[in-house]
Parts: structure tokens; sequence; C-alpha cells
């Protein structure tokens, strides 16, 4: 028959081309994608362009980490900050800073790091003129005004506050006492920049340059950055390991798809939806730490509903409402810790963390919590509507939870719903334009291990980060005297008697600490994430 | 013909402006963008007003647009919030969607039109109702179903393929991506091939040049199947801009770097100049695209004429 042999002719073409695509890119599956002590690692396109100053987020952070070493550096352990270039900072008045650099140390091409490379990296930073994200962190800085004014074009170019004195010594002046900032000085906006920087700043972002343990070999943007592990690096913390290539992920499921397949060894963000399997898939190589986020409700104070001394107890009720331990534990898969104070437990005892210092307003209790909103006249507009982006996160499971902990307390299902707000960016442009009418959700992640981070600028009157306005004068003084201390434990102690008035006042409602997670694969060991819930690259070996 | 060419490519210029100006308003009612550069922190005031300034938002939405579309022109599409110019995001992104666009294209026209004519010509036998079966199966299951499972089963079990695709995404990586993207549409275009072929069968023509004693293999190729093609080629020409644009699944599940991810990207952060100069180049592929398909139908059916 004439048609048989057209069916198989067509059948035949169908077969080869399946056997084609099967065939297709075969050959170098499995097996780590790297060899010489590569390790691989899943990265997030940057959202700015790489320049200490300029970077604000996670992905370009942990990039800078690598590739740059400032004064001092936390310690991947205990969150302490370490002097690492700097060989001393003194200071007698709390005000008034001496910095001293260590010798011998010199950026990858070749070039000492002395006083002038941070000097000229800070002016840079604090300029308005040069658009950076993180100029606020030189603010202390005096002269901070003038190169940075609130309108209009800066009146300076540099910081009156910052002297080179020679190459290996610079003072800072500061326009407040603030005995801890030398703490603050391992934050990557601080780390010095090499000249390169400025006689070619295209060329230079395209490949920075730095003085860390590695250098860039090659970065295709949007796509990859390969390191190469630099042996001119003077610090202590050397590369434990060739290098790493850090590869853009469309999808944190599918960066955890490729490590499942061996080709990839190391995430470090492992997706909402795979922590019920990841012990499975990855036994004792899935990693889960606290790091330094806290999450928490705010509240509008400019809306005159929630700036009533009667909402205070309707924010006690709230937060007693909310049934933390069983959202952590179901939701989140037990990745968040319930919250019982304002900071994070990285801080350790010593660093200002209280356990418990929130007491019974922070324990579930659905009974108290009735009686302390009607007490308090009531949810202010009869609904509380929790805000949050819809777009990235999965923020609407718990926000959703939230409520129905709220719900089931008040014995009213309609008390309590969640407000999505459609992409990241509206959100917080409906928080700085002081648009929100109800609670909104609100995370804080460290950019340095202190209590003071934890308070000043979430809670202080008028901080860059006081989305909510609160506004407290006994708060604000505490904070002043605290940051007057010469006394390191005095300064901390007086930062958790501000921070009592945050809890006496429930300023805001804290719900549970981040955690960092992350999973490896078996080519390689020594992982661990810092109190940022970034890996500590330098010290991952590979077998 | 060349008149009609012009007209054709006249008409292309208010689709194109009306097209652009639409996602432009589109993107700029979602909110102020550089709110959400700086993370969990507010913005200072002044250097937000200085990036405002430097992306052009502070001006009137109209005004944005015309010195949009005037750079446009010159071939300036702008800066994306990470500091790279958008010209170079495409020269990226684009790359790699036209090779997995031509991936998914051949999968349609070899595996649809060919299971199209098999079942055509044999309708109502066992292959055709079992292919009609299939077809229905992959045209009832979302693309991303299709795709992690396939990246599951052929990925991490069987370790057949890499279950994502490297940067440079070559043709044989992206063959299954290909395939995913192109299930829905094979399927779809399966099934016009068959009612196409299964009519014409019987028109005068084919019963004409079976009559005159041509081969079979000619008959099926030279008379029936291209006038059948006609509607399959409108369907596949419109398709190749659908490709390109709704990747975003497929480009999401198997990591590439394509324009749907740029898209995502841009829509994410709410990038003006990413989402619009992307956008406006698809609306050109789409145009273009439509063109041909018009001019193909002369040649397929040489009775279609343009005055």
């Amino acid at each position: 028959m004439r048609g048989a042999t057209h069916a198989k002719w067509a059948a035949g073409a169908i077969v080869i081309a399946l056997a084609a695509t099967a065939c297709g890119g075969g050959g170098s599956s499995g097996g780590g994608s790297g060899a010489d002590g590569i390790v691989s690692s899943s990265w997030g396109d940057p959202q700015n362009p790489l320049e200490p100053a300029n970077t604000n987020e996670v992905q370009g952070g942990k990039v800078l980490d690598m590739l740059m070493r400032g004064l001092k550096r936390y310690d991947p352990k205990t969150g302490e900050a370490q002097n690492m270039i700097a060989d001393k900072i003194d200071t007698s008045d709390s005000q008034n800073f001496t910095v001293t650099l260590k010798d011998g140390w010199t950026f990858s091409n070749g070039e000492k790091v002395t006083s002038k490379s941070f000097v000229d990296a800070w002016n840079y930073g604090a300029n308005l003129k040069n658009n950076q994200k993180n100029a606020s962190m030189f603010s202390y800085i005096d002269g901070y005004d003038k190169i940075h004014p609130k309108s209009g074009t800066p009146a300076s170019d540099t910081l009156s506050g910052l002297k080179v004195v020679d190459d290996k010594t610079f003072t800072v002046k500061l326009n407040q006492k603030f005995s801890t900032w030398p703490d603050t000085l391992g934050y990557p906006a601080f780390a010095p920049l090499p000249r390169a920087f400025f006689d070619d700043h295209a060329s230079w972002l395209s490949k920075p340059i730095g003085d860390g343990p590695y250098t860039v070999d090659s970065y295709t943007k949007g796509s990859k950055l390969s390191m190469r592990t630099w042996a001119g690096y003077m610090g202590p913390d050397k590369a434990q390991n060739g290098g790493i290539d850090l590869k853009v992920y469309t999808d944190n499921n599918t960066a955890y798809t490729d490590l499942t397949a061996g080709n990839l060894d190391l995430i470090d963000d492992v997706p909402a939806s795979q922590l019920k399997n990841v012990k499975a898939d990855l036994g004792d190589r899935y990693i889960n730490t606290p790091a330094g986020i806290i999450q928490t409700l705010a509240f509008p104070y400019y809306d005159a509903a929630w700036n009533t001394p009667d909402a205070v107890k309707v924010r006690k009720g709230i937060s007693m409402a909310i049934n933390r331990q069983q959202i952590t534990d179901t939701i989140f898969q037990k990745t968040r810790t319930p919250a019982t104070d304002w900071t994070s437990p990285v801080l350790g005892a010593a660093g200002g963390y209280k356990a418990g210092l929130c007491g019974d307003a922070c324990t579930y209790n659905p009974a108290e919590a009735k009686k302390l909103i009607t007490e308090g006249g009531g949810i202010p507009g009869g609904q509380l509507k929790i805000a949050y982006n819809a777009d990235t996160g999965s923020h609407k499971e718990w926000v959703d939870a939230v409520c129905n902990s709220i719900n089931n307390a008040l014995g009213n299902d309609k008390a309590c719903v969640g407000g999505p707000v459609g992409t990241y960016a509206d959100f917080r442009s409906q928080i700085t334009q002081s648009k929100m009418s109800g609670p909104f959700r609100a995370g804080w992640q460290m950019d340095y291990p202190l209590i003071q981070n934890f308070l000043q600028p979430l809670y202080y009157t008028g901080a860059s980060s006081n989305d909510g306005k609160w506004t407290n004068a006994e708060f604000d003084k505490l904070v002043d005297q605290a940051n007057a201390d010469t006394d390191k434990a005095k300064a901390v102690a007086d930062f958790q008697q501000a921070e009592g008035v945050v809890r006496d006042q429930m300023a805001a409602i804290p719900l549970w600490y981040q955690n960092g997670s992350a999973g490896y694969s078996d080519r390689v060991s020594n992982v661990a994430l810092n109190p940022f819930s970034v890996p500590v690259y330098n010290e991952i070996k590979v077998s | 013909m060349g008149r009609y060419v012009i007209r054709r490519l006249l008409q292309m210029i208010p689709v194109f402006f009306g097209a652009t100006l639409l996602i432009f308003l589109m993107v700029n009612v979602m909110g102020d963008p550089i709110a959400g550069l700086c993370g969990d922190k507010a913005c200072d005031p002044a250097t937000a007003a200085q990036l405002k300034k430097e992306f052009g938002l502070d001006k009137p939405v109209w005004q944005q647009y015309l010195t949009y579309m005037g750079n446009v022109f010159t071939g300036d599409f702008g800066t994306a919030f990470n500091g790279q110019k958008v010209t170079e995001l495409m020269s990226a992104a684009f790359p790699v969607t036209i090779r997995l666009t031509i991936v998914a294209i051949v999968f349609e026209v070899v595996i649809g039109i060919s299971l199209g004519v098999v079942t055509g010509l044999r309708r109502g036998r066992p292959v055709d109702t079992v292919v009609l079966m299939l077809t229905l199966i992959v045209i009832a299951i979302p693309v991303f179903v299709t795709g992690l499972l396939l990246q599951l089963l052929l990925g991490v079990e069987w370790g057949v393929i890499r279950p994502t695709v490297s940067p440079e995404a070559p043709f044989n990586e992206l063959l299954i991506p290909g395939l995913v993207l192109a299930s829905v549409s094979l399927a779809y275009v399966t099934r016009l091939t068959r009612t196409s072929i299964a009519e014409n069968r019987r028109a005068d023509y084919v019963r004409t040049a079976i009559a005159k004693g041509l081969p079979r293999r000619r008959v099926i190729t030279r008379h029936l199947l291209r006038n059948s093609l006609i509607p399959v080629v409108t369907f596949i020409g419109t398709d190749v801009g659908a490709l390109m644009g709704g990747a975003i699944v497929t480009e999401r599940i198997f990591n590439i770097h394509g324009v749907g991810y740029q898209l995502y990207q841009g829509i994410l952060r709410q990038s003006t100049q990413t989402v619009v100069g992307f956008v406006t180049v698809l609306v050109l592929v789409f145009l273009i695209a439509n063109l041909i398909v018009d001019l193909l139908y002369a040649v397929l059916d040489p009775r279609i004429r343009y005055a």
C-alpha cells in the first residue's frame, strides 16, 4: 500500500527528531561544573552597578565581600568587627577618630592601599553628584550636609571631616558623638578604591579591582561572574579554594534543580517550595542558621487613628493575637524563629540581643488579645489591612496566616485582611510617600551587627528607615545617650533601655527572625553562612 | 505587489507608535520605580531626586515618551537601572531567544505538519484518533507542567540532558526547552493541518491531479499540501512573535537568559527603559512576521494577488 510508506516516512522523521533531542547536550551532564577547586554558586542579577557605595542588596554585597576588604571585617561566626586593614582606630571623645593603616596592603593591580584610597572612596560615595544609594552611610561624618545637601547641588566635593595625615594615617571628625562608629566600618560602602576606579570608571565597572582575596576573572553581566583566588592577598582570611563562579539564575527553583542534578555546588537561598524536600535531598548539606534579619509589622503614625494613647493597647492586642510559633513552623518550615525582641540573635547577649524582652506582648494569648483590643477602642477603621508587595517573596502566605490568627482570636473573620500591592517599587513608593492607611510588612536586614543598627535607623525621629514616622522623645534621648557612651557595654545597656520604650509603646510588632538557608553539593565542604546570611566563600573547601 | 508592501509598511507606523505608547503608559502607572531601588530602606530624597533626573523620570509622561521615541530613532534605547545600556541587554538576550524560537518553529513545522498530514490523510483511523488525543492532552497541560516534568525526568532523574541551559545557550542545549515552548503551538499546527488536508483532499483539483495519474507523493506535496498550508502559515507566522515574547515561563524553568527573562526583570524593577525597549523590538518582530505571512500567501496560492 502506497499510503503506508508515507506514514512510515513521517513516523521515521519524528523518531529521528526525537532521538536528536534526547542526545542533545547529553554529553556534558553530571559532575560539578568546574575543575581546579572552583566552586560554582547561584547568584541573582545585582540591581545596581557594582560599586561599594552603590550596593545595598545581598547579591551585589556578596561580590564585594569577596573582592574588597575595608578597615574592618565582621567575623563570619560571631559577627564581631575585627581590624582588617586598620591597625588601630583611636578616639578620646567618641567624635574625633584617628585611623592608622597596616603596612603592605595593595590592590590586585599593584597599587598601594593608602589613607588616600579611603578618603577618596568615601568622598566619592558621599557626593550627591555620584548618585550612590548608600551615601547616607557617610552621614555621620562632618561636612556631609555640604557634599550631600537635601536639595540643590553640593557646595563641596569633599567631606570636611576627613583629613589625610600621611600615607598610613587619616583622621575623621563626626558631626555627633558615636562611640560604636568604628564598628560600622565593616560595611562594604567603606571599602577603599584604587585610582583606576576614578580614572576609568566604565572599565572598572566591567571588571572591578579590589584588595580582597579574589580577583575578577571574567564578568558577563546578567549571567556569570568568575572570580579567582588572588595570590598576592595580604589578609589573614585567604581563600581556601581556587575561585568562585557565580551563576545568575532566573529562579531559585531552577538553581535548586541544578544543585540536585549535580551541576551546581552551592545555593544560598533554598526556595520555600522545596523546604519540605530539602532534608531528604541534601541531608546535612542543608544549612539553616540565624541571620541578622527581623520581620515586623510597622504602623503609619502619620495616620491620627494609630497615633492615640489607646492605640498602644490595640497594637499590643494585635501582637498577642498572632500565633508566631505556628506560622513559623508550618508556613516557613522553621526557617524563621518567633521574635521576642526587636534585634536579632546574631548580635549575641553581649551585643544587645535580649531574648524575651518583648515579654507577654509577644506571647500568643487570644483571650487577652481580644480584651486589650476592645479596651483600646477596637481596630481603627474597623478592619486591619496588612499591606505587602505581591511580586516577590511569599508574603501573601504569611500575611494571610497572620490575619487568620488575628481573626480567630477576635472571633471575627473580617477583622483582618491582606492588602497586596502589585510591585515592590510601588509598595516602597507608597511607604515613602506616607500613603499607608494601616499596618504594613516591614523587614530589616542589618548593615552591621550592632544593636544601634536595629534601633536608630528604624525608630529614631526622622531616621532614614523610620517608615511609620514614629517619634518618641524618651527613645531619642536614650539613643543619643547610648551613642555618646565611650564604654561599649554601657552603650549596649542604654540601647536596650531605648528598646524598652519601643516595647512599651509597641512601636512595631516584631514577628520573627529570619534564618539564612543554604544547600551545597558533596563536592564542597566547610560551608557556612555569616550573620548576613551570605556564604563564607573564602573558607569553602573543594574535595 | 510593490504598492501593497509599501501600504503595509505605512500601516505599521501607527501600530508601532500606539503599541509603544500603551506600554509606556502601563509601566508608568505602576508607581515610582526609584523607590524600589534602595531595598528596604528609603532612598534619601536628594539621591532619589538625582536618580529621577538622570533617568528622566522627573518630567511629565508625554514628554518622557517623546524624548524616548526621539532617542529610539537614533538607536539609543536608554540605560537600565543596573547601569547597562538597554541595547547591550538586547544584544545579549535576543540571539538566545531567536535561537530558542528557531528550535520551536522547526519543531512546529517538522513534527506539526508531518503529523497533520498523516492524520489528515487517514481521518478516523486509529493513528488519527491517537494523535488527536495526544494533541488534546498537550493543549490541556500548562507549559510549566510539561517543562518542569521534562526537566525533572530528563535532567535530574535520568541525566539525559543538563537541567539548565548554560549562559551561551547553544542550539543543542535548547532542544528540550524549544520542544516545551513549541508544544502547545505544535498541537495546534497538527490539528490545523489535519483539518485543512482532510478538507482539500476532496477538492476538484486534487481529484484532477489523481486522475491525471500523477504520483501520490507529488499530489500530496505539490497540490494538496501547498493549498492546505495557508491557515497553517498564518498561525506559525503570528506564533513567531508570540513565542519570542511568551517565552518567560520556559526561560525561567530552564534558566535561559533571553528576552523573557529580561522583560520579567524589567517589569519587577519597573525599569521603563528595559520594558519599553524590548517590547518595541517585539512589536517590530510581530509586524514583520505578519507582513511576511501575507506575502507568503501569494507564493503558496498564485490566485491570491495584491493590487
